[in-house]
């Protein structure tokens, strides 16, 4: 990290601190970014309130497909790729939708907008959050998933983690992106939803497509590269207009 | 870095918000080295102005600049923010926080946030997160946080808003060391009487414009 | 402009009736002459003629959000105020098309198959389509005044480029779970052909001709909001100031 020099007698030259912003910028950024997603690990540590109602509401989900949809083994394989993401996609919006609430709560974006911090460590360290949080939370239902449909995939296993964590991706890239857009929304809540279900559409049928196909023991190629092009040109997408959505007022 | 050289001037600034004018063409340059107090009633449009001049507002036409530049990006390690709301996370600790926006000023060293908070008069070592702290002592971290970067301007809105009398004549005596060595600094408030030693100038506002700027903190009979 | 809409808009309409006409006739008879239509399809019948409203409302509404797509991107460039007007447009007249092509095709679809859905790939992008498009107004109707413009044209990028995913998702798909095909997979009829692209080209000068008049209607609607402002702004406050 730069020393900034001059702490208490003369004033730092603008072209002493515009050097040292610009020299590495990258390495402002990666440490910016880990800085700000230890930071909110930190915090989200701190006050389990949050982790625990979702760890619970993500229990509840489970409980109340397998409620729902209660079929033998054999037809369990068939829809339990589209059950398991739908599941899924619940809890991530419940997720997703408190993405923001601590920098909204004291006003503290505005800390951020005035500082020289640039917005793309911020997105990526809020969505990289937002990815462990989900896999958490996907951590926790999907053996239980496993435990009430009794599954057993047919097709090579690892494949259903790159799947996993390929779709996850996907949600919560667009999904940081867009609740940030809903801060400057009325029915903040609302919008979240609205906005990311018609975007994910193609992802979310290639993570239940691909599911499927791996737990019916074929392949789920096409399906993964779908998805991994959608996640590269989506992230792409949110960092290159993110500082936009920041800077919104 | 002279006195008289302005470092921000503003030029026919406009702000709406819809239907509203919040902002109706203010002209004004501000020399450097000063304390301006910003005062008038609600709705005058002294938020406005200071998030204008703060880059969180886009004004909807007229110009701002400051220390030379009119993109709020270029200049903004050198200005220093604060507001109402505390601008820190409640969860955390003063340091903790320090530290934290430290680093998106680019400072490593930690020194400095600890000279920062002693500087407002807190101690470094409370581990109290500073959502228990009371207002006085959150205001004043706010300010801390604000002088971490060692800004040459100072924005401040409302800093002393429900704070206990003592905490702000602390942090007014703050301030004028603050300008005495050579730093700007704009402070918009109610209690314009707390300033009414240490401001170099106020600067009265109603219905989105200047209407008087006085050394004296009493407001002009025969202004139009 | 004023004098040019209302011949232009008689002339669409004498195309949109013969376009129609003919759409829906194997035969028109005008004064003595007898011109020929759509004959009549083998297998379907006569439902199959909504086919001539279905492909071109779906061809129209893609070219509008194409539209779309470059005015969000040059409103992202240029921040200009027409670019933003013509999004809108193309926005809500695009959905307009949209709800047409969804509705014709249950229509379609029920008699001739039994089904009142089926995810055939005109169908189910059109879907997709219209969700993205509506959350596209929802978000220009609930964001907060000062920013639409900027979130809608970000929003309307990610909406464009999710569009190839949309195909390609849905054709895989369709390839492992084969579903019925509308609207005619192999060759086509040149006489069909014919009338389809007559009732492509009528319905396109409709289209132009809504986006035209709506497109006026925003203009002024701004130009009102924007009066409006510029008198808030001059307007002096008439409350006496008590003296201080």
């Amino acid at each position: 990290m730069n020393h900034v020099p001059g702490s208490s007698g003369g004033v730092p030259t603008a072209g002493g601190q515009e050097i040292g912003v610009s020299l590495q910028p990258q390495k402002i950024v990666r440490g910016l970014t880990r800085a700000t997603l230890l930071k909110d690990l930190r915090l989200e540590w701190r006050s389990k309130d949050a982790i625990n109602s979702m760890l619970f509401f993500s229990l509840l989900v489970v409980v109340v497909f397998s409620f729902s949809f209660d079929p033998s083994a054999e037809e369990s394989r068939q829809i339990a790729g589209g059950l398991i993401w739908v599941a899924f996609l619940f809890a991530s919006v419940v997720a997703l939708n408190q993405t923001w609430a601590r920098e909204l709560r004291n006003q503290v974006l505005d800390a951020y907008r005035v500082s020289p911090a640039p917005a793309n460590s911020l997105f990526m360290a809020k969505t990289l959050g937002n990815f462990v949080f989900v896999s958490v939370l996907e951590a926790l239902m999907t053996p239980l998933f496993i435990a009430f449909y009794r599954l057993r995939p047919l097709g090579p296993a690892w494949q259903l983690l790159l799947v996993a964590a390929l779709g996850t991706w996907a949600l919560v890239v667009n999904g940081t992106f867009f609740a940030a857009m809903s801060i400057r929304t009325r029915s903040r809540e609302i919008m979240l939803p609205l906005l990311l279900f018609p975007i994910s559409i193609p992802a979310i049928l290639a993570m239940v497509q691909a599911t499927t196909s791996i737990l019916n023991g074929e392949g789920a190629r096409f399906w993964i590269v779908l998805l991994v092009t959608y996640d590269l040109v989506f992230t792409t997408s949110c960092l290159l207009l993110f500082e936009n959505v920041l800077n919104a007022e | 870095m002279t006195d008289n050289v302005p470092v921000i001037t503003v030029t026919n600034l406009i702000k709406q918000f819809g239907r509203f004018a919040a902002l109706r063409g203010v002209t004004a340059e501000f020399p450097g080295g000063k304390l301006y107090a910003i005062l008038g009633d609600n709705g005058a449009g002294k938020t406005t102005l200071l998030r204008t001049l703060a880059g969180l507002n886009h004004p909807s036409s007229g110009q701002v600049t400051i220390l030379g530049r009119t993109r709020f990006r270029d200049v903004c390690h050198q200005v220093g923010y604060m507001a109402h709301p505390s601008l820190l996370y409640d969860e955390m600790s003063g340091v903790e926080n320090l530290a934290y926006f430290a680093q998106l000023y680019g400072i490593g060293d930690s020194g400095r946030c600890d000279e920062a908070i002693r500087a407002v008069g807190l101690d470094p070592t409370l581990t109290r997160p500073v959502g228990q702290y009371s207002q006085g002592m959150r205001q004043r971290m706010s300010l801390a946080r604000a002088l971490l970067n060692d800004p040459r301007i100072l924005l401040l809105d409302e800093p002393f808003s429900n704070v206990d009398l003592h905490s702000a004549a602390d942090m007014v005596r703050l301030l004028a060391g603050l300008r005495n060595r050579g730093k700007t600094i704009f402070v918009v408030t109610h209690q314009a009487s707390l300033l009414e030693a240490a401001a170099d100038e106020f600067i009265w506002m109603e219905f989105g414009r200047i209407v008087a700027r006085t050394r004296d903190f009493k407001f002009p009979e025969t202004t139009a | 402009m004023k004098r040019v809409f209302p011949i232009l808009a008689i002339l669409t309409a004498i195309l949109l009736w013969y376009a129609m006409s003919i759409a829906l006739n194997p035969e028109i008879h005008i004064g003595g002459i007898t011109l020929n239509g759509a004959p009549t399809e083998q297998t379907m019948g006569n439902v199959q003629r909504i086919f001539y409203y279905h492909v071109p409302s779906a061809w129209i509404a893609f070219i509008l959000f194409f539209i779309n797509f470059f005015a969000s991107i040059y409103y992202l460039i240029r921040r200009s105020q027409a670019a933003d007007i013509v999004a809108l447009v193309c926005a809500e007249v695009g959905v307009v098309f949209c709800t047409v092509v969804l509705i014709t095709g249950p229509i379609w679809a029920r008699p001739v198959w039994g089904i009142w859905w089926t995810w055939d790939m005109r169908l189910t992008s059109t879907l997709v389509l219209w969700l993205i498009y509506m959350s596209y107004l929802f978000l220009r109707r609930f964001s907060s005044s000062g920013q639409t413009p900027l979130m809608a044209a970000v929003l309307a990028v990610f909406g464009a480029l999710c569009v190839p995913f949309v195909y390609f998702s849905i054709w895989f798909f369709r390839t492992q779970h084969p579903q019925p095909v509308m609207g005619g997979g192999g060759s086509i009829d040149p006489r069909m052909l014919h009338v389809l692209l007559l009732n492509w080209l009528a319905f396109s000068c409709f289209a132009f001709l809504v986006c035209w008049w709506r497109y006026r209607l925003e203009v002024l609607q701004r130009e009102v909001d924007r009066a409006h402002a510029m008198r808030s702004l001059m307007d002096e406050p008439n409350q006496l100031r008590s003296a201080r």
